[in-house]
């Protein structure tokens, strides 16, 4: 299985959510991605570019870079979020404690730890004065 | 994403279609705290929702919490997608799913 990568360069702005989300899903569905992991991966890259755009350039605004290819067997995406904005690695974070009763609960995170769970690999660095996160995702049911 | 309404006594059922995202958040929760003053209990059906991030997340936690105090807030015919994010993020532990 080989989808060639594409990029998109877009404001990173909550605006531009779905732009983002329907580019990675034509390359998942190009590899024939099952429907319940389409979501999952949707889910994180929502969690990552929404990051993005509220944090990395505020109050100014700027670019998100976001790379996806398929390769490999079995098919994994490996998607790529760039941006320059301030230097920050979201995996440096704890897991929030998902086993707190409601009242102890902070809702702070959860968007990271989800990524995580739904993801195969997550990684950060920092190059070139850029953020790079990639993760990867097999597109086939895991048993 | 589209909310309906409806009121049974003190109770009002928010009928949910569509994702709960970063972008549809914002509504669903100004639509679900509007009937904190009024209702006693609330019931969210999921039937027609595939899809929430830890945005939408947010809300459920934060109107989980306001409603405790009164007789509380359900949620119901939640599909399996969704479940999996709830049964991921301890949320499943925490709300009162039918």
């Amino acid at each position: 299985m080989e989808i060639p990568v594409k990029e998109l360069v877009t404001a990173a702005s909550v605006d531009n959510l779905e732009t983002v989300t329907e580019f990675v899903d034509e390359q998942l569905e190009a590899a024939d991605c099952p429907m319940n992991i389409q979501l999952q991966v949707e889910l994180a890259v929502e969690e990552i570019f929404v990051n993005i755009a509220s944090y990395a350039y505020a109050p100014g605004t700027g670019n998100a870079t976001v790379r996806v290819g398929v390769s490999g067997e079995p098919a994994t995406a490996e998607i790529t979020f760039m941006d320059s904005g301030v230097q920050y690695d979201p995996l440096a974070k704890d897991d929030p404690d998902v086993n707190l009763p409601a009242s102890e609960r902070d809702i702070g995170g959860l968007g990271i730890f989800l990524t995580k769970k739904n993801m195969d690999e997550v990684a950060y660095e920092y190059r070139d004065g850029m953020n790079v996160f990639t993760m990867k995702k097999i597109l086939t049911e895991q048993r | 994403m589209t909310i309906n309404k409806t009121t049974n006594g003190k109770e009002v059922i928010i009928g949910v279609s569509g994702r709960i995202d970063s972008k549809t958040a914002p509504e669903f929760e100004s639509q679900v705290k509007e009937c904190f003053a009024e209702a006693d209990s609330i019931v969210i059906d999921l039937a027609d929702v595939n899809y929430i991030s830890s945005a939408g997340l947010r809300v459920f936690l934060a109107a989980h919490k306001a409603m405790d105090a009164k007789k509380g807030m359900k949620v119901k015919n939640v599909c399996k997608e969704v479940m999996n994010i709830f049964v991921v993020t301890g949320f499943s532990g925490v709300l009162d799913i039918e």
